[in-house]
């Protein structure tokens, strides 16, 4: 793997522009981003709705191309690559955390996390204990054979972060993960996340919430598909800050 | 590639929609069954008829007189220049063994027409009255149910005997045992000495419906001398050896009715070979309309197949955005929903070749299907293969969504 490769940014962007339509109906997404991240890092891009930041995120996901720039995942340009080549980075260099979860229904919580290795190409056996390891790490041990359906928001949202962390990526990619949950759950699914990077996972957290964003260990704003302001809030060698929420305790370490 | 995987997956995906995905077999399992139930039906009617023409007599070849008009350019008097005649001396030159190696049996046949049967006050008109020879029996196939065929002794003895056929003896004694008891043939007192055993009809008439005598009683008492007998029956060694036999005939009468060669016979041949390939040709025919109309109830459970799988990677088009987003390939994608295609459409062709089969055990219009091997795997591999056409469309479909757009989806 190469995320061993520790003198490589894991993120390089260079004035990456993103323009949807054409003529004078076009609308300029985003204006030229260049921004680097490097491993370990915990980045929240902030910013309001219509900012760019959703934009940005599927072009860090590999889910859309940029119009013009330069964007390199772990030192690989994204756009040399075909759609097979693609596939493979979102599959072992990306995991998804999604606003809606986007867990698959039909199948339990378990089956949900071994997708991913399911498409590597890993064995079944190996595949159930790496799935049951990853619920574990988020606390979820005891709901593997559940179906999204019948667990809670914060439980779901658990879920798909351990399917986003079970093929060990590079950067743990997550679109407004707390934006449907409420505060509990919120504090819940940020707890993971600082234990996650502690121990060493990159973490891109994209919202609009500040007190989510609080979080992380560097707030980049975006305005009109521009950076305007990029602030560090904790080293990268560091523990992630835990504020805890306003008017929430702070759970502290897990068990 | 396909690996196991995507049989697993796309097995769950059949799953979790049980109604749409049995709904959708039913329209394959109808197309399937009807192909080998349909198939059956004509297979088994086919074989129905060539029965009934084999219980004619599988070697039979028939002689009869054909007459030859002036009109058509043969003698120039206007009338009937030659009425062929079917005599002693032909049916002598036919049992020449050494003439003929490919014939077996030889019967002249004299038929009577309208002869009234009476019994005890019940009087009844058999559709046939034959006089004939012991070899008939042979020749046609006449198994005897009850007493005894005549015999050449009683031929050659002129005994007034009669063997009657068991629509003939239901008319005329209905319940009595006919056997021993004596019927008057338009006035003549014949003693039955036999009853056929059922032959069933051969499609144009009912072959029980018979009476069986001597040829030198009946030319005693019923029909004279006359110049002519009806018909000869001949029998060849085998059916292998119609046309043989067929040849020597012709030889053979062509030269006792001194016919010079090119000029036309003055009889005809009717041959059981080529009567045979006729109704086999047709039946063909009636099976091949059969097969191609459940065909194309194939073909629209094809296009079931197809419409579900458009509308299932509508609905699951979010689905696709998730698989793709965490790392499925177009291939896989593909492989996925053509898959299930192919799976739907194999179940329901199994299920389909379970209900033909069964199907094809009742009797349906009176014909008892026989089901043909070749319908089970043409409908089957037919099926799999409606599966993967009609599931290639969709599948490429979902395979070509884009994630972003597949994930926005609602």
């Amino acid at each position: 793997m190469t995320s061993v490769e520790s003198g490589v940014p894991v993120l390089r962007l260079w004035r990456v522009t993103k323009t949807y339509g054409e003529g004078a109906s076009a609308v300029q997404a985003l204006r030229g981003i260049s921004l680097v991240v490097h491993r370990r890092d915990y980045v929240a891009v902030m910013g309001a709705s219509g900012s760019g930041k959703s934009t940005l995120m599927s072009i860090l996901g590999c889910l859309d191309v940029p119009t013009s720039g330069r964007y390199l995942l772990d030192g690989i340009d994204v756009e040399a690559l075909d759609d097979d080549e693609i596939a493979e980075i979102r599959n072992r260099r990306i995991g998804f955390v999604f606003q809606s979860f986007n867990l698959l229904p039909q199948l339990t919580a378990v089956q949900n996390v071994e997708l991913p290795l399911t498409y590597a190409g890993v064995r079944r056996a190996e595949r159930r204990r790496r799935a049951e390891n990853a619920l574990a790490a988020v606390g979820l041990a005891h709901r593997l054979h559940h179906r999204p359906a019948t667990m809670s928001g914060g439980e779901r949202q658990r879920v798909a972060v351990a399917r986003a962390i079970v093929a060990e990526p590079s950067l743990v990619l997550a679109d407004e993960p707390t934006g449907n949950l409420d505060s509990s759950a919120t504090a819940e699914v940020l707890d993971v996340f600082a234990q996650l990077n502690e121990v060493g996972r990159t973490i891109v957290l994209i919202t609009h919430e500040a007190d989510v964003a609080r979080h992380a260990k560097r707030i980049v704003r975006i305005r009109d598909g521009r950076i305007v302001d990029d602030v560090r809030l904790a080293p990268i060698e560091a523990a992630p800050p835990r504020p805890g929420l306003p008017g929430h305790q702070v759970s502290g370490a897990a068990p | 590639m396909i690996r196991l995987e995507h049989v697993r997956i796309a097995l769950a995906g059949i799953a979790h929609n049980t109604l749409r995905s049995i709904l959708t077999m039913l329209g394959i399992l109808i197309g399937v069954g009807s192909v080998i139930v349909l198939v059956a039906v004509g297979t088994g009617s086919a074989a129905a008829v060539q029965r009934t023409i084999e219980g004619l007599g599988t070697n039979l070849l028939q002689i009869n007189r054909q007459f030859a008009f002036g009109a058509f350019g043969r003698a120039t008097t206007g009338t009937l220049s030659r009425s062929s005649n079917l005599t002693a001396s032909d049916v002598r030159a036919l049992e020449d063994r050494s003439a003929n190696p490919d014939i077996v049996a030889v019967a002249p046949v004299v038929n009577v027409p309208s002869v009234t049967a009476v019994f005890q006050g019940a009087s009844y008109s058999p559709a046939l009255f034959v006089g004939t020879t012991s070899a008939y029996q042979q020749i046609k196939d006449y198994r005897v149910a009850e007493g005894n065929f005549f015999t050449d002794a009683d031929e050659t003895q002129h005994n007034r005997v009669a063997v009657i056929g068991q629509t003939v003896a239901t008319n005329l004694f209905g319940n009595t045992d006919p056997v021993g008891n004596v019927v008057r043939f338009n006035g003549v007192s014949y003693q039955v000495i036999g009853l056929l055993a059922v032959k069933g009809t051969n499609g144009a008439q009912d072959q029980d419906d018979i009476v069986i005598a001597p040829l030198s009683a009946v030319q005693d008492t019923l029909t004279g001398y006359g110049a002519s007998y009806s018909s000869i029956v001949v029998e060849a060694a085998s059916p292998s050896r119609q046309s043989a036999a067929q040849a020597e005939i012709t030889a053979t009468l062509e030269q006792t009715h001194h016919i010079a060669a090119g000029s036309p016979d003055d009889f005809r041949i009717l041959n059981q070979a080529s009567l045979l390939q006729t109704t086999q040709s047709s039946s063909r025919i009636f099976t091949t309309l059969l097969g191609a109309v459940a065909a194309i109830s194939l073909l629209v459970g094809g296009i079931g197949v197809m419409n579900i799988m458009l509308v299932t990677v509508t609905e699951r088009t979010r689905e696709i955005g998730i698989r793709k987003a965490i790392g499925a390939k177009r291939s896989d994608i593909m492989a996925q929903f053509v898959v299930e295609a192919i799976l739907l459409t194999a179940i329901g062709g199994l299920l389909g070749v379970f209900a033909g089969v069964v199907g094809s055990r009742f009797t349906i219009l009176g014909i008892h299907p026989i089901i043909a091997d070749y319908s089970i795997f043409l409908a089957f591999g037919v099926a799999v293969v409606t599966g993967l056409f009609f599931g290639l469309y969709p599948a490429s479909r979902a395979a070509r969504l884009l994630p972003v757009e597949a994930l926005r989806y609602e």
